[in-house]
């Protein structure tokens, strides 16, 4: 049985859910069992918001996720929130850019991409979220990157066609990142 | 097989209720099911149906009573303190004897409460909520996929025994998307021939009413109402044994605690602990039988998002025989999978 | 030899359980005359209040639903907007319309929702034994008001018609009074045209029915019908508050 759990946190307007959707769907187009559960209510209003995502090749039990196996970290409350959560052996993404912290724990896995600068740099200031999504895929042993073309034409609404190349941008700039 | 899709548990109600033949909807909003709502609003009016957000949620449950009364399959929907605001509606609608489907995601109460997942409104949900002698059938989906079938399942009931059927979903089956497939499923139509559609001079007038003043009439309209409540618990109790064959631990839990039992339940297993989990399906009419069945358990947990209501079915059920305990969590928290575990284990020591 | 008088044929034979001298009645009848006259009865659904008139499903012959208190509005919208094609009126007290189901007048009225509402103010509540209504009159005694009705404790009387047509809502609001043959002649034509308002798809039309209730107001019925003249008009003026189509015509 093979079954990821991720929490994506940060603040409302960082597009945690949407991320956390995009991983969905990509576990979804994978034939994989998936659940994706937000924060709900007034704290997504410039709060702090997050997202449950799991991935399996089994039914998914309880979509609520108490010990991740990967955290993207997206401020620093989130941050020290939800550190020691993750299980051991687990990863942590911190959008560095962002975040100040270093991660003070010897048995997870800890990758600190300025995300958000490198969005920035690219004019795509708004994706930073999809940068780490883009370097999540490609370092995570269970993921990959393969097919996100078919997950971003899936989510981009035909209105937004111009949002399709600029997420792909984005997951790029988090694939090639410290390559 | 159809297409897998992602989607809401709250947007996959309201699509199952459309496809159920559902063209009118009223409600007006409250977290957290208002997806509800907006899915309703943006489809109906495209495929001729009625989208009407009422000024209270007693307006709405009474448009749901005269729309019901005019033969119609129709809904609402709300969440906790809605659902308290919409008891006078679901009984005169009882008293009626007119369909509908009613859908509660759950939130902490007692009051304002909270906007969190819960399961305290199980008490309001299965023993009645309103005034008077009556029942409302209670179906607690579990998934995504659940609260599209049970949505057309709680149709269907209300149509075939003429009265509310409820969904009694919580906040995280509400709010959170899996994968769904929608198989054509078969919509049965019930003949409604009490219906107000007009006399068109053809037939004495249709009367759609609760009022009885002679108490021996009302009376023998209870009677009646309970033989028909009788047949209900006979027919159409629904539940899922989880790994019941040789269980003599069993956790009792409906909707997103059936969940995180499941996850409990399997690592107690891989412990070695012969443990089990029964999961209503139907709230009202509890599933009495899944406990006849589960002679060898030794000793129950009812798992529960609330300060222990359900608690009561399951030692009915049990016959107050075998011991029952409490593992909950309330006001909008759920219990995690190890604290379920450790329900288990020390139910097991007296096993 | 020809017939000078009958029942209309929307009221079915049970006799009325009002009581004596009660205006209930006359008014049934006006709605159930304009009913045959629009040759309606066979796709009119009415919809019964709590209040005195609880049981007016059983003397209609159209088919009937009974409302919780205050209800009726809504329960209307309901059927209305599942059967278009169909009449759809409610018939509300004052309790009823203008106290518990307050919400649901405005908003029907505001949706301009076609229906037909019948309300009846007869300044009290009639069915639970004469408690005060919210249209009954400044210094008005009654059992829950037994030292005359204190505006400075329990507010004052609404004058519905006035209120709904400040609204933009709905088409038609007009007060009219069953206390002598003219008024009764001219409460029918308003009634008429707040059933043809519906037909002609125009939308919420409110016909407030002055009316007596001499049982709890502890008059003979004459001296309650007077009162209405003294008392109770020039409170609530009869007139047309608000015609919608009439104003746009000019």
């Amino acid at each position: 049985m093979k079954t990821t759990q991720i929490l994506i946190a940060g603040f409302g307007g960082q597009g945690i859910l949407f991320s956390g959707k995009f991983l969905a769907y990509k576990g979804l187009t994978e034939e994989l069992q998936v659940s994706w559960l937000p924060s709900y209510g007034p704290e997504m209003r410039g709060g702090t918001a997050n997202c449950n995502v799991i991935l399996s090749d089994t039914p998914v039990g309880s979509p609520i996720i108490t010990t991740p196996d990967v955290l993207i970290a997206m401020n620093l409350p989130s941050l020290q929130k939800y550190v020691d959560s993750v299980s051991a052996g687990g990863q942590i993404y911190v959008d560095s850019s962002l975040i100040d912290a270093k991660v003070e724990r010897d048995d997870v896995e800890v990758f600190y991409i300025p995300a958000t600068q490198l969005a920035k740099d690219e004019g795509i200031g708004t994706l930073a979220n999809m940068v780490i999504v883009g370097h999540l895929l490609e370092k995570h042993p269970e993921l990959s990157f393969d097919g996100v073309e078919a997950v971003i034409e899936k989510l981009v609404p035909p209105k937004k066609a111009a949002l399709k190349e600029l997420n792909m941008k984005a997951l790029m700039l988090g694939k090639t990142y410290g390559n | 097989m159809a297409e897998r899709i992602l989607m809401k548990g709250n947007e996959a109600i309201a699509e199952a209720a459309i496809r159920a033949g559902c063209r009118h909807y009223f409600g007006y909003p409250i977290t957290p099911q208002t997806e509800i709502a907006a899915y309703m609003a943006k489809r109906m009016p495209k495929i001729g149906g009625v989208f009407l957000q009422a000024e209270s949620e007693i307006a709405s449950i009474n448009m749901v009573y005269g729309a019901a009364a005019a033969g119609m399959r129709v809904m609402t929907s709300s969440s906790s303190p809605g659902i308290s605001l919409k008891q006078e509606g679901l009984s005169y609608i009882a008293g009626s004897d007119v369909p509908a489907l009613v859908v509660n995601v759950q939130r902490g109460g007692p009051g304002l409460g909270g906007i969190q997942p819960s399961q305290s409104d199980y008490f309001q949900a299965t023993k009645g909520g309103g005034h008077g002698d009556y029942r409302t059938i209670v179906l607690a989906p579990a998934s995504v996929q659940e609260m599209a079938s049970l949505t057309i399942k709680g149709f269907d009931l209300a149509d075939k025994y003429l009265m509310t059927a409820m969904i009694l979903a919580d906040g995280t089956i509400g709010q959170m998307m899996e994968p769904i497939t929608f198989e054509d499923a078969e919509i049965k139509t019930y003949d409604k021939p009490w219906a107000l559609t007009g006399t068109e001079g053809k037939r004495k007038h249709n009367i759609v009413n609760s009022l009885y003043l002679k108490p021996d009439e009302l009376e023998k309209k209870n009677f009646e109402r309970f033989e028909k409540y009788a047949e209900i618990e006979k027919c159409e109790a629904m539940w899922e044994d989880y790994m019941m064959e040789d269980a003599e631990i069993c956790v009792v839990a409906f909707g997103i605690a059936s969940r995180v039992a499941k996850n409990a339940v399997a690592a107690a297993r891989s412990e070695g602990i012969k443990v089990g989990l029964i999961r209503p399906i139907t709230l009202w009419p509890f599933p009495n039988k899944a406990f006849e069945a589960a002679e060898n358990v030794k000793a129950f947990i009812s798992v529960e998002l609330s300060m222990g209501q359900m608690i009561e079915d399951v030692r009915l059920a049990t016959g107050c025989r075998k011991p029952v305990t409490l593992c909950n969590r309330t006001g909008g928290m759920i219990p995690s999978p190890d604290e379920i575990l450790e329900a288990i284990r020390n139910a097991g020591k007296g096993v | 030899m020809a017939i000078v008088f009958e029942k209309p044929k929307s009221l079915t034979d049970a006799p009325f359980h009002y009581c004596p001298g009660c205006p209930h009645g006359i008014i049934h009848r006006l709605v159930a005359e304009v009913i045959d006259e629009l040759g309606i009865d066979g796709k009119t659904i009415g919809v019964a209040p709590v209040g005195c008139a609880v049981m007016a499903y059983d003397y209609f012959t159209c088919d009937m639903i009974e409302a919780a208190h205050g209800r009726a509005p809504a329960v209307a919208t309901g059927i209305k907007r599942c059967r278009p094609e169909n009449v759809v009126f409610t018939y509300q007290g004052d309790g009823d319309l203008a106290s518990i189901g307050m919400a649901e007048t405005v908003h029907s009225a505001a949706r301009n929702e076609n229906i037909t509402v019948i309300f009846v103010n007869n300044a009290i509540y009639g069915m639970t034994g004469g408690q005060m209504a919210p249209t009954s009159l400044p210094g008005q005694v009654t059992q829950t008001s037994p030292y005359g009705r204190d505006v400075n404790h329990c507010g004052w009387p609404i004058r519905v018609s006035e209120m709904l047509a400040t609204l933009e809502g709905p088409e038609y609001v007009a007060r009219v009074a069953v206390n002598n043959v003219k008024n009764v002649r001219n409460a029918k034509k308003a009634i008429k045209k707040a059933f043809e308002n519906q037909i002609a798809g125009k939308g919420f039309s409110l016909v407030e029915v002055v009316s007596a209730c001499p049982t709890n107001w502890g008059m003979t019925p004459k001296a309650a019908l007077e009162w209405v003249e003294s008392d109770m008009l020039p409170y609530y003026p009869i007139g047309v508050y608000k015609d919608r189509s009439a104003q746009e015509a000019k």
